[in-house]
């Protein structure tokens, strides 16, 4: 029907194509322009798209664009086809606008790499966004394939950018490792139901799944497929057990990590599941599983965001358990929720990101959060949208993050899952508290520039640019340098950006306010053709849901006065701990200088407090969870894995003895087995 | 007459004889002589199935694998004397420094 | 006007003619002239290609041994690229490593002809005869660097059990001969689909000594051992050559005589092939993990594709057919470029083929750089390149022939085996190059032509692939 939908994922290609052939010669002002120019270009492109699509009666909801028929041969025939449907313009919007704003930010981030480096930088960026937006776009399976593959390879080369440092090539391989494990299911998710159904877009697949029986009580077909493709989603969207890699992979560049793996690549999971909401309600026994690993995700990583010191990890496990929250509302059946989730998610995930770049940025690499505090004053734009963020992604109310959460919960409550609904509670306690604890431990309180000697492996990876640090020697260790003197705040590239994306996080939200509170919902409405059949009269079915939510619009109000109180105590918790217990040191250090050394000396305050709080959960979260289950049980399932294959290898190779010899006695045992089997079976 | 299985009972004798010699001896030369038994071996067998159907055609592909085998016999010395250059042995377990 | 009957071996005779002119250039060549020997050879190939694409379409045969039907010329086309991308490959590299001009262009050609001639062959011992001739140039062409031991040694392996195997396929074709009466595949085809009710332990016996002698040119495992040795050991430009060129031909053979001649015995040697994929598509790609030599690597690698081929050839569709010829081409353009950057970053004295000279290469050059990388993410079967539609082929294939065993293997390995090749890329991309070794050489500007082209075709073939692959199924749907 129309022809631009090919230009979105066009422009940043192009945009790779000239970095990477031309960007080494070009001005850092060129090559950063021009990535960017290419991420706006697109995002125009899109939001042209999207407006003529609202145009459409809600039945045909969809733009398509078939590029040409890509593998074609006899009965089997796959296009090249884009799509732009409701759910996918949720999706292109947020890659191309928040991709926009974090192209920005970076042309001021990445300005200390060398004009080689810094364009080697974009073009993998541009060469990311335009393979995120084929997979969103894709209207098939092989199409979505290429974005998959695409962004993983993306991710991997932009995780170990900063090589020379063994931890980043590290966690580059792992990432590699543990999303190959992932992808393997999808793909055999793929052909399962390529075997099935003869087709692969997704249209035709939902319309025929449709007139298939739920699969209730029994694990057929569709729940096989279902679970594969949901494997592939954990590892591409870090959950149980794939998720070991999301933590590590933030030794990339900090707009890589608010770009990848906080708005978009990481969503590449939640997406597919929306995508297939026709299989996957198909499937109620997967659909169960997908819940309850969402849920568990979820609250396992709050735990451990709340010791980690390291202020891009507490971010790490945040989205982990975001994540998590988002797969719960998919297990649940809640398919809108999850996306509006992932959509204000992006807003305020991105723009903490960002701001904990402005942070380290300042800092010049320092990324321990112990040896920060008091920024406030000395970076206030920073600040003021890093506070704004850590709002919204608390769930405080009248901020994006509360609605959607609160719809998450709601949906799963109203479904009957109580035990999910206290997990789904339990972590939005938790994610209240740590990202307070982060808030205050960064930038209230005084700068403490030497509480915990950097651990070199990860401030100095982190640092923004090694060429950078070696004009200056080793800055994340000559901190006393700069603990005097006036930080600078976020220059004006990456103001902007903080800034636009603040105002995203508050008012992302106001799409999708409930009927309960005398909004209109109109995001679920507007997804909600996205995640049926076509023919089935989405009109209808968005109608049915409008009633039911009426009816239960009491529960929701309850609810949501719930997780209200639950944000509001998991903010205070941390302002107890964390903000006050600082203060009362501070005024009992002025009247009662005795017993200010008492308290300064550790032991006495942190000996009950670490006893009382810190200890339990460090224990638990630290010690059980992080230590042994992830580092040990994961990690060592994930290297083993590895390892296995290695040492086969190894052993196998020692077949190879080099004597011609025994490579004849081998082809003779070859022969024999072959006649063998000829002659006597 | 003498029938055609006995031909190829001697043909296959033949040809296990020279496989076994393939792997088992250990000098070049030798090694080369085994699979020209191989070789004939398989040409006895063209020539008694060629005269148990009453054509020419198994002596005219023998005439065929004879030149073939002779132009491998060629090859096979040359890369032979090569080898003998480089390491001045014969033995074939002596030239494994391509290995795993 | 040539005579009818000889239009089937115009193309094979454009290429002997070929070698032939250059064997004479060479005899009559004084001291130090330097003769464009290679541009004689692309005339032959060109020659080649143009006439095998005005043959197309007509089922040309000459003395009803060589048939020139749409599945021959496909493959001659293939072998035509392989060959032009080879000889554009080799002119730096045989002025750098001061190889013998005249021998090796005269044997790469004759190689050439050999396979062609083993693609369009109609008759076992035409097959034996064609099989032998791309053999022995092969051979010679591995050992080609006399001075070198490894590369004689290679030669040696890869001679020694190159002539075992062929002494089975011979006794092969002794048994088929003795059972059908003739060695053309049409008459044995017809005397297999007669007997196809008798349980004749003979016919087996045939059936698995041919498998031996096929499965050894396509290095199927446990017939593979020859093939990292001879890889590495060869100078890089002719191991990209033979890994491509010799399998291509053997399985155009390969898939002619088992799903054409002895089709009505599927049942009978399906099973072992079925196996052989399986243990193929595993060894190739667990012990290429282990490997720190690039061309060793490849080598691995290119074991485990001949395993994917395979499976093709085991579902025995129409997918599965087609599939067989688009892989061999995705194949073949990729891994000639692949070992073509091998070669070309070559020094006489020292290959730099170990991964480690590897390093830091996107610093240094590059723009060989991307290329090798878009060639490995090929081989690795990540979209949108050739390898990717290649393996989705098969794998489909396999899948609508209900060998999801063979797919669940085949997706599982060729998984794991994107580790292998993408740690070529990291080593490339996020590793310092160790300032001990020599730096990169400079690079020919025919050989980088060459890259680019095959880079080109890669892409082509991933994003475009309709038109090849409707040429596929057309050619294969001649023979069957």
């Amino acid at each position: 029907m129309d022809s631009a939908l090919a230009f979105i994922p066009l422009f940043p290609l192009l945009g790779f194509l000239v970095n990477a052939f031309f960007g080494r010669r070009l001005p850092q002002a060129v090559s950063g322009g021009l990535a960017s120019a290419a991420m706006v270009a697109s995002f125009a492109v899109s939001a042209m798209a999207v407006w003529q699509l609202s145009g459409l009666p809600i039945e045909s909801r969809a733009i398509e664009q078939k590029v040409y028929t890509w593998i074609a041969s006899g009965d089997l025939a796959i296009d090249l086809t884009f799509r732009v449907d409701p759910l996918s313009a949720v999706m292109i919007l947020v890659i191309t606008g928040i991709g926009s704003l974090i192209h920005i930010y970076s042309t001021s981030y990445m300005h200390d790499e060398s004009g080689c480096e810094f364009a080697r930088y974009f073009s993998y960026l541009n060469l990311f966004a335009s393979f995120m937006l084929v997979l969103v776009l894709g209207a098939s399976f092989p199409v979505m394939f290429v974005g998959w593959e695409g962004v993983g390879l993306c991710s991997y080369l932009l995780i170990g950018f900063w090589f020379k440092k063994k931890s980043a090539a590290d966690a580059g391989k792992k990432a590699f490792v543990v999303n190959r494990i992932g992808d393997y299911a999808f793909i055999l998710g793929m052909l399962a139901l390529f075997a099935q159904f003869g087709t692969l877009d997704f249209q035709q697949l939902a319309t025929r799944i449709a007139g298939m029986p739920v699969e209730t009580g029994v694990f057929g077909l569709l729940s096989v497929a279902a679970l594969l493709l949901f494997i592939g989603a954990t590892g591409k969207s870090a959950q149980i057990p794939l998720y070991v890699w999301l933590p590590d992979a933030m030794e990339g560049p900090t707009p890589v990590s608010a770009l990848i793996h906080a708005a978009t690549m990481v969503t590449a999971g939640v997406y597919m599941i929306g995508r297939n909401a026709v299989l996957f309600s198909h499937a109620p026994e997967t659909l169960t599983i997908v819940a309850v690993v969402g849920a568990l995700t979820a609250l396992m990583a709050g735990t451990i965001g709340l010791v980690q010191n390291d202020i891009k990890r507490v971010l790490a496990y945040s989205t982990v358990s975001q994540l998590g929250l988002m797969f719960l509302a998919m297990g649940v059946g809640a398919f809108g929720a999850g996306i509006f989730h992932l959509y204000t998610h992006a807003f305020f995930k991105a723009l903490l990101f960002l701001g904990s770049g402005a942070v380290i940025h300042a800092l010049h690499g320092e990324q321990d959060i112990r040896n920060m505090g008091g920024l406030k004053r000395e970076l206030p734009i920073t600040y003021w949208t890093f506070l704004i963020g850590s709002l919204a992604i608390a769930g405080v109310p009248l901020l994006s993050g509360f609605f959607s959460k609160d719809e998450i919960l709601y949906e799963t409550f109203h479904q009957g899952h109580v035990l999910l609904w206290v997990m789904g509670a339990l972590t939005s306690l938790l994610t209240a508290t740590y990202m307070f604890r982060l808030v205050f431990l960064t930038f209230h309180g005084e700068r403490t520039p030497h509480a915990v000697p950097s651990h070199s492996a990860h401030a100095a990876p982190s640092h923004p640019a090694p060429s950078h640090a070696a004009a200056h020697p080793a800055p994340s260790h000559s901190a006393p340098s700069h603990s005097g003197s006036h930080l600078h705040d976020a220059p004006p590239a990456m103001a902007f950006a903080l800034i636009v994306l603040a105002i995203g996080s508050v008012l992302a939200g106001y799409v999708g306010v409930p009927h309960a509170l005398g909004g209109h919902n109109q995001l679920a409405a507007w997804l909600a053709p996205s995640f049926q059949a076509i023919g089935a009269s989405a009109g209808e079915v968005a109608e049915g849901a409008v009633a039911a939510e009426e009816s239960a619009a009491a529960l929701e109000l309850t609810l949501m006065l719930v997780s209200s109180l639950i944000a509001v105590a998991g903010i205070s918790i941390a302002a107890t701990i964390w903000l006050k217990r600082r203060a009362i040191a501070e005024a009992m250090a002025r009247n009662y200088p005795g017993l200010h050394r008492l308290l300064l000396n550790k032991y006495y305050v942190d000996e009950v407090y670490n006893a009382a709080i810190v200890q339990p959960i460090r224990i638990g979260s630290e010690e059980a969870l992080w230590r042994r289950f992830d580092v040990n049980v994961v990690d060592g399932a994930v290297n083993g894995a590895g390892a296995i294959v290695a040492s086969w290898a190894g052993m196998m190779r020692r077949l190879q003895t080099g004597s011609v010899r025994s490579y004849a006695g081998s082809m003779f045992v070859g022969v024999v087995v072959i006649l063998g089997y000829y002659l006597w079976k | 007459m003498i029938p055609l299985s006995h031909y190829l009972f001697v043909s296959a004798v033949l040809f296990a004889i020279g496989t076994t010699g393939v792997f088992l001896r250990r000098n070049l030369i030798t090694i080369l002589l085994s699979i020209e038994i191989m070789l004939n071996a398989v040409n006895l067998s063209f020539v008694a199935f060629g005269r148990q159907m009453g054509t020419v055609d198994g002596q005219i592909i023998v005439f065929f694998v004879m030149t073939v085998a002779a132009a491998e016999a060629a090859v096979g010395l040359a890369i032979v004397i090569g080898l003998f250059r480089h390491r001045e042995s014969l033995n074939p377990d002596a030239f494994v420094s391509l290995k795993w | 006007m040539l005579d009818s009957n000889l239009h089937a071996i115009v193309p094979l005779l454009c290429v002997i003619l070929s070698a032939l002119a250059v064997m004479a250039a060479e005899a009559f060549r004084s001291p130090g002239e330097d003769m464009p020997l290679g541009g004689l050879g692309l005339v032959g190939l060109i020659g080649a290609g143009a006439s095998a694409v005005a043959l197309w379409g007509r089922n040309a045969s000459s003395f009803n041994v060589i048939v020139a039907d749409n599945f021959s010329l496909f493959i001659t086309l293939l072998l035509v690229v392989v060959g032009v991308l080879t000889i554009m490959f080799s002119g730096p590299v045989v002025a750098r490593d001061g190889l013998p001009k005249g021998e090796y262009y005269a044997l790469l050609l004759f190689s050439i002809a050999g396979m062609i001639m083993m693609a369009m062959a109609n008759d076992l011992l035409v097959v034996f005869i064609a099989l032998e001739i791309l053999s022995l140039a092969v051979y010679v062409l591995t050992g080609i660097r006399r001075d070198d031991a490894r590369a004689t040694e290679a030669a040696f392996k890869y001679f020694l059990l190159g002539a075992f195997s062929s002494a089975f396929f011979l006794y092969g074709i002794a048994f088929t001969f003795g059972l059908s009466g003739s060695t053309r595949l049409d008459r044995v085809g017809a005397f297999l689909a007669a007997q196809s009710m008798s349980d004749n332990p003979l016919i087996l016996v045939a059936i698995g000594l041919l498998l031996v002698g096929f499965a050894f040119k396509i290095s199927a495992v446990p017939f593979h051992m020859w093939t990292p040795d001879a890889y590495e050991g060869a100078p890089a430009v002719v191991t990209g050559f033979m890994s491509t060129g010799v399998k291509a031909a053997a399985f155009a053979a390969f898939t002619r005589v088992f799903l054409s001649t002895f089709e009505p015995f599927t049942g009978d040697w399906a099973p072992m092939v079925w196996a052989l994929a399986v243990v193929t598509m595993i060894l190739g790609t667990v012990v290429g993990v282990a490997q720190s030599n690039l061309k060793r690597m490849l080598a691995y690698s290119s074991i485990a594709h001949g395993g994917y081929l395979l499976v093709g050839l085991v579902s025995a569709n129409d997918i599965g057919k087609a599939a067989i010829l688009f892989y061999l081409l995705a194949y073949a353009v990729t891994n000639v470029a692949a070992f073509g950057v091998i070669a070309l970053l070559g020094t006489k004295d020292r290959p730099n083929d170990e991964l480690r000279d590897f390093a830091g290469l996107w610093h240094t050059r590059p723009a060989l750089a991307a290329l090798m990388t878009v060639c490995l993410l090929s081989l690795g079967g990540l979209p949108p390149t050739a390898g990717f539609i290649g393996k989705w082929y098969v794998f489909s294939a396999a899948v609508s022939a209900g060998y999801y065993d063979l797919a669940i293997i085949g997706v599982l390995t060729s998984v794991i085996s994107v580790f292998f090749y993408l740690r070529v890329v990291v080593m490339m991309y996020m590793v310092e190059r160790d300032a001990a070794l020599t730096p990169p050489v400079k690079i020919a500007g025919l050989g980088m032509a060459a890259l680019v082209a095959s880079i080109v075709a890669i892409f082509y073939l991933g994003i475009l692939p309709s038109r090849v692959l409707t040429f596929a199924s057309q050619s294969i749907s001649t023979i069957f």
